[in-house]
């Protein structure tokens, strides 16, 4: 916000209450300006599994940068102007610092690629109570559950949402009993709860449960390692596998004992967003992502698309550019945010969790897109995956 | 002889079929076109056109037919007789859908991937312009007296009104989210516009370009979220309008003088586009995942049968 912008700002405000319901624009309004953050920090660059998937540096900074230019295209014929600021914050770096001192005191709406633990480091400063905080790198249901903050707002699916999108098409196929293998990781054990959650919810029965111990490399000794370790006295019917960080859940599939399918972390897995994915004009915004990026839109990037779009969507709808408007929007019946999935797209107010589909997809193909068929709710059918408000336990304390 | 009086017999049955109106659907999947005669209802052939043909439109002669063949980055001109493709005309990239003027010599279409607006001279086979517009434009169409094109732009959630002669936006409306098909009324007073992602139907003014009404549909045993509004019809009389309702698999009747929901008729799998018959007696509609097209009586007000035609039945046009 210039000073030379500020005398055209009262007449903006005008325009506000006479057309805040019926909004037309015969010419340019004079501009009112959405400032926007981006934060990350650096990440170490894992070992790679094989050659054929490059480690992505820049996970959801491009799909921001996408929502932003969307915005945009609204905004020239709103009068709003949006803009994005990235940081990237080293390695070495305190995304801590960087908040408080570059962000905070100019930012009102934070677009937050980091893991759970500095997320609610952030929203927990009282420098970040006024602010809105767009969670694009988690899936952590205590985030959505024990841990939530009323700042933050989860745009990716929880594991809970993920595995409930398992547990109905496993359901439907009636494939259901379930070998769980589970990683080293503390991740891994996370979405293990979540799967076994939805095995219960969902009336799938876990017949066996291994935690893998074995080399994660493919070079020496899976093939006889698999095969021996997916032995197992109880028959089932597909191997489900958390292994988030991918270190040997791909070596899985054709080297199990008996020939079983495998799901979860790989396999056919479940994800807010896919390259597989073409329906609902996901065509478009994959070709526009591609020529963009150079590289297929990751589930980070999607986050971010739709955190920008939907302080985009709130702002040019109210015309306003304050946090408080812009979240009484969100959480009002008439938000509907297309996510190119098929359903409008809205957020619970029980836990600040965006409300969505999920899809189910093969390396190169996809299979399903959860709901599925069948599965019923009283209010919304995306509310059978994840928490629903009854199960709920997020308690608004902070 | 018995032979020589079947082919006569068969003849004389193919032209009396040629008598009547004939439906063209374009089955995006298939690649194909689908010749429907409405009134045995039976599909007569399937005929090729090319990669992916989406929107579809009969020439105000009747003589041909514009087929999008987005894949192939073209309008096709087809013979609507004979099916021979006799030209193309220069789209952009992309083209899905498309409208022509009442005159039949400009046709305008929209440029997703590019947020373009392509005007061509149909003559010609020459683009005049080409207009940028929001994102992702998808609905198009020009006012019966040639004063207004417009363009809805699915992401940017606008309709935009283009002067016809000087091919440039005057003005935009903030819709509701996803906007996608858009129709005048026969007296271009008023723009009818569709929401797929808010579920709603929005009617503009044409004068002052704002939104005199909005529609939302109820359907009972169907969730608010598979309400999704596309196709969007409305009689010349401005009597009834009809809605395709997407995923929710029915077809609302609008009173187009109260905005009254008076129906909704159970048609099939993800329904999207609509079609008058030339007396505007029936109404056919696509049906995307369910590979038909239903036939629907106005005058009853049911629907009276489904066609299979093929993969992701698409666009529908009609020729007396």
């Amino acid at each position: 916000m210039r000073l030379a912008k500020v005398p055209y700002s009262i007449p903006a405000i005008i325009l506000l209450l006479t057309q805040c319901v019926n909004l037309s624009f015969t010419q340019a309004a004079p501009k009112q300006t959405i400032n926007i953050a981006y934060l990350t920090q650096e990440q170490v660059i894992p070992a790679p599994l094989s050659n054929l998937d490059p480690f992505v540096k820049d996970k959801g900074v491009i799909g921001a940068e996408l929502g932003i230019d969307d915005d945009n295209t609204t905004g020239e014929f709103t009068g709003q102007q949006f803009n994005l600021k990235k940081f990237i914050v080293h390695l070495d770096g305190n995304v801590v610092d960087t908040f408080t001192k570059e962000i905070s005191p100019h930012f009102q709406y934070v677009v937050v690629n980091l893991p759970a633990q500095p997320l609610n480091q952030l929203a927990d400063l009282p420098a970040a109570k006024p602010l809105l905080l767009f969670d694009v790198g988690t899936r952590d249901d205590a985030l959505r559950n024990e841990e939530c903050r009323r700042n933050v707002l989860h745009i990716l699916p929880s594991r809970a949402m993920r595995a409930d999108a398992l547990a109905q098409y496993m359901m439907k196929k009636r494939w259901t009993q379930w070998f769980l293998v589970v990683g080293p990781n503390p991740e891994d054990r996370l979405y293990a709860e979540a799967i076994k959650r939805a095995a219960k919810r969902f009336g799938m029965k876990i017949v066996a449960e291994k935690a893998w111990e074995h080399t994660y490399d493919a070079r020496r000794t899976v093939q006889s390692d698999v095969a021996v370790f997916t032995q197992t006295d109880d028959p089932y019917d597909v191997l489900v596998v958390a292994d988030e960080k991918g270190q040997f859940g791909e070596y899985l599939d054709y080297r199990t004992w008996i020939p079983r399918p495998v799901m979860g972390t790989q396999g056919l897995i479940a994800t807010p967003w896919h390259k597989t994915h073409e329906q609902w004009g996901a065509v478009q915004i994959q070709h526009r992502f591609l020529e963009k990026a150079g590289r297929w839109m990751e589930e980070e990037d999607y986050g971010a698309y739709l955190a920008v779009r939907a302080v985009g969507e709130a702002a040019t709808r109210t015309q306003s550019h304050e946090p408080k408007s812009v979240k009484d929007y969100l959480f009002s019946e008439a938000f509907a945010l297309n996510g190119y999935t098929g359903t409008p797209l809205s957020f619970r107010s029980w836990d600040n969790q965006l409300r969505q589909p999920v899809l189910l997809a093969a390396p190169r193909s996809l299979v399903a897109v959860a709901p599925i068929d069948g599965f019923l709710h009283p209010k919304t059918e995306l509310d059978t995956l994840g928490y629903d408000q009854p199960e709920s336990h997020c308690h608004w304390d902070k | 002889m018995k032979q020589k009086a079947l082919k006569w017999f068969l003849m004389l049955a193919i032209t009396a079929s040629a008598q009547a109106e004939t439906v063209f659907v374009t089955l995006e999947k298939d690649n194909a076109l689908a010749v429907v005669d409405p009134i045995e209802g039976k599909l007569i052939k399937t005929v090729s056109v090319g990669q992916r043909p989406r929107g579809i439109f009969v020439s105000p002669d009747n003589k041909f037919l514009y087929i999008a063949t987005s894949d192939e980055n073209t309008i096709k001109i087809i013979d609507a007789t004979t099916f021979k493709e006799l030209g193309k005309l220069p789209s952009g990239k992309d083209p899905e859908t498309f409208a022509l003027n009442p005159a039949g010599d400009r046709l305008y279409v929209s440029n997703e991937d590019d947020s373009l607006v392509t005007v061509i001279d149909v003559a010609k086979k020459k683009v005049l312009k080409q207009i940028k517009v929001g994102v992702e434009p998808e609905g198009i169409t020009v006012s019966p007296d040639n004063k207004w094109l417009i363009s809805v732009s699915e992401t940017t959630n606008m309709v935009h009104w283009i002067n016809t002669k000087t091919n440039t936006i005057e003005a935009n409306t903030l819709v509701d989210p996803r906007p996608r098909a858009a129709s005048f009324t026969a007296d271009s007073q008023q723009l009818w516009v569709t929401s797929e992602m808010a579920g709603t139907l929005m009617i503009l003014d044409s004068q002052t370009k704002q939104i005199i009404k909005t529609i939302s549909f109820d359907v009972q045993g169907v969730t608010r979220d598979k309400i999704q509004p596309v196709g969007v019809v409305i009689d010349k009389e401005r009597n009834r309008a009809y809605v395709a309702l997407g995923p929710a698999n029915r077809v609302a009747v609008v009173n187009a003088k109260t905005f009254e929901v008076e129906k909704v008729l159970l048609v099939g799998q993800r329904v999207w586009n609509l079609a008058f018959s030339p007396d505007q007696k029936r109404l056919y509609t696509t049906n995307g995942t369910s590979n038909d097209i239903s036939l629907i009586d106005l005058d009853t007000q049911t629907v009276t049968k489904s066609v299979g035609v093929g993969t992701y039945p698409w666009g529908v046009a009609v020729k007396p």
